[in-house]
């Protein structure tokens, strides 16, 4: 891209961050070799990789034999689900959420029509919040795996994993998160959690795409879903993504020195954000809860007016951001997680997502702020749906009807 | 990211005739809030002749481009010229459209119809696709609607069916439904379309009917006594309903949500429809 983007689209994918770039560019060029070869030029590449791992494995608080690296995140959350199936045949019952990402949901709902599994897809308040009853009570002697993200994408609301984890191991079922949006964003110490898998993507951290990476907690049954070479020792085959790896040890470091920072200075930004937005456009609504949510995410739905239509209109002021309107994903269904969250179809349709991230600067807020409420307004002098006649606001004698 | 021509940025960022039409003469009205998009297009028909056209749009960039298209398409146009205007013109006249984006031009010319069938005075339910059987649920789309469209746009697949109607873009359910309507209007336009099975209604056909008796039945009443009230979600048989204006804090508003609007709407629309205020 030519022009200066003002970038508020970080849940989709963050730029990779200039250390990250400089880490992983030799192992490109000079240092390309295998680091499973017998030779030193090889086994050199092996030694930077175990850095790597370390790095994430502290940015987790696990260990490194508890790392898998995977091609993205989707990769690691299909091999959780299977794996933890495959492991105990005997069990036909999964648990997850109406509002998990296509990684997670769209593989449930493979695995209950052609495979026979039962599914429990659990429902979410108007907050987008578990109920942690509902959890418990779905749980059974046949649940092979409770499987919840731990941030969503589209509203950024947190789900307690350390609760469930511990629910779901007092049954003695297995725990997977999708961690995605949640890695890098808010501290993680696995050690301290009953959690048994989690998934993660690089690209949504500062590395790039193409890597990914699967948490499996030490002596749990584990059934690889590429079969091949013994790398990852055995639990992953294939060739080693080593610039990917070195990526994203890079970025796990960095992110573990960035976590106060986006949870005070990205947070700080957002809030300033969201709250002048709301403020200055009539008939908007914050969607997600206002505390339980990651720091660098805001979603907000303005009323009458659809979200296609208001990217390109921001677009074309080079701010770059995302809706859950139907039009935007040709799917033409809104958004499964604000509808799940009975998000009503008046609001649901304009509904505007924007995620910030460590290079989010001041002025790309206020330009933001400076420009959306134009944006609905033209919009709204389009729209055949208005605010009725009769606007709530107007003071109004007492009532006779 | 969608890949639009130049006209369609430009009938977007600079769409012609915006706005409702005080003094129209015809008034055509297709899709909903629900559907994510809706078209109200607004004719000044005098001596045959449409005069004047504005459109009032939901949707997307396309949507609102289409009907920006659209207006000016159809000014100077006799009626039975308008009428002639198919999707395709609406698509030509912007320079084509995305494939996934084609059921925005066919709104136009479904707004078009409408509007112009209202003139003539022929009974439009505005809100419903009257004419065939629904054969999509989730979007309300008729048997006619998608034979019509395989028919003008020599459609060969689903997606394409899809695109151009958005039929079978949401549960899938039909999707057996629609290869055999394919099959139909492609294999001889002469074979006579099967005996149709009484209707039964939707999700999309109810959301439609209450919205349309809110708009015309009770809000007038409301309206009466200077109240007002706002359609606010429909979930099933759950409608949830914002009272406004002098209904707002009234002690007896629970008595208008239950004994007026509840009652009303399970009258016209379903016996179990349940009323909520929010």
């Amino acid at each position: 891209m030519s022009s200066p983007v003002i970038y508020m689209d970080n849940n989709a994918t963050t730029r990779v961050a200039p250390e990250v770039l400089e880490a992983m560019l030799p192992f490109f060029s000079e240092r390309y070799g295998n680091p499973s070869s017998m030779h030193s030029f090889g086994g050199a590449v092996g030694k930077e990789m175990r850095e790597a791992r370390e790095n994430l494995a502290d940015l987790l608080g696990c260990g490194t034999d508890e790392i898998v690296f995977t091609s993205c995140g989707t990769e690691a959350d299909n091999t959780a689900i299977r794996s933890a199936l495959a492991a105990q045949p005997e069990k036909r019952h999964i648990v997850t959420t109406r509002v998990e990402h296509p990684a997670v949901l769209s593989l449930c709902k493979f695995l209950e029509r052609s495979q026979g599994y039962r599914v429990t897809y659990l429902g979410v308040d108007a907050e987008g919040k578990l109920d942690m009853q509902e959890l418990a009570d779905s749980l059974t002697d046949d649940t092979a795996v409770v499987s919840i993200m731990w941030a969503n994408n589209e509203t950024g609301v947190i789900f307690p994993i350390p609760e469930i984890a511990t629910l779901a191991k007092s049954r003695g079922i297995f725990m997977h998160t999708d961690a995605v949006q949640a890695v890098g964003k808010i501290p993680i110490s696995l050690k301290d959690l009953d959690v048994d898998m989690l998934a993660l993507s690089g690209h949504k951290l500062h590395a790039p795409k193409g890597i990914g990476a699967l948490y499996v907690r030490r002596k749990l049954p584990y059934r690889p879903f590429l079969i091949g070479g013994h790398q990852e020792h055995g639990r992953r085959a294939g060739t080693e993504n080593t610039t990917g790896i070195i990526a994203l040890g890079a970025a796990a470091k960095a992110a573990k020195a960035h976590i106060p920072l986006e949870n005070t200075t990205v947070r700080a930004l957002r809030d300033k954000l969201e709250n002048a937005l709301l403020a200055a456009v009539p008939d908007s609504r914050l969607n997600g809860h206002k505390e339980d949510r990651l720091p660098n995410t805001a979603n907000i739905s303005f009323k009458y007016v659809e979200g296609e239509a208001i990217l390109l209109l921001l677009d074309q002021l080079g701010i770059a951001a995302s809706s859950g309107s139907a039009c935007t994903s040709g799917s033409l269904e809104p958004s499964h997680v604000l509808r799940a969250m009975g998000v009503p179809f008046t609001y649901a349709h304009g509904s505007i997502r924007f995620s910030l991230s460590r290079y989010t600067t001041e002025a790309d807020v206020d330009y933001v702020i400076n420009n959306v409420p134009g944006i609905i307004e033209t919009l709204r002098k389009i729209s055949p749906y208005k605010k009725g006649a009769a606007d709530p606001l107007d003071p109004k004698p007492a009532c006779g009807c | 990211m969608w890949e639009y021509t130049d006209k369609v940025k430009e009938h977007f960022l600079n769409p012609k005739n915006v706005g409702e039409m005080k003094d129209a003469t015809a008034v055509g009205e297709v899709g909903s809030i629900a559907c994510g998009d809706a078209l109200k297009l607004f004719l000044k028909i005098e001596d045959g002749v449409i005069q004047d056209a504005s459109f009032q749009t939901f949707g997307c960039a396309s949507a609102i481009a289409s009907s920006s298209a659209l207006t000016e398409l159809v000014k100077g146009k006799t009626v039975d010229e308008a009428l002639k205007i198919t999707n395709k013109d609406i698509a030509t006249a912007l320079g084509g459209l995305p494939r996934e984006k084609m059921h925005c031009s066919v709104m136009g010319q479904e707004a078009l119809e409408a509007a112009i069938k209202t003139w003539r005075g022929e009974k439009v339910a505005s809100h419903e696709h009257s004419e065939g059987e629904i054969v999509c649920e989730c979007f309300g789309v008729t048997d006619e609607q998608i034979l019509s469209a395989v028919r003008e746009n020599d459609l060969k697949t689903i997606e394409d069916v899809t695109y151009y109607t958005k039929a079978g873009g949401g549960c899938a359910k039909c999707h057996e439904k629609i290869a055999e309507l394919i099959a139909q209007a492609r294999g001889e336009n002469l074979a006579a379309p099967a005996p149709k099975p009484a209707k039964r209604l939707t999700n999309i056909q109810r959301m439609r009917m209450i919205e349309e008796v809110l708009e015309k039945e009770i809000r007038p009443r409301l309206q009466l006594d200077g109240g007002d009230i706002e359609l606010a979600d429909i979930e099933g048989l759950v409608v949830s309903v914002t009272l406004r204006g002098r209904c707002v804090g009234c002690p007896s508003s629970q008595a208008t949500v239950h004994g007026v609007v509840e009652t009303i709407l399970r009258e016209k629309v379903d016996p179990e429809i349940q009323v909520r205020e929010v």
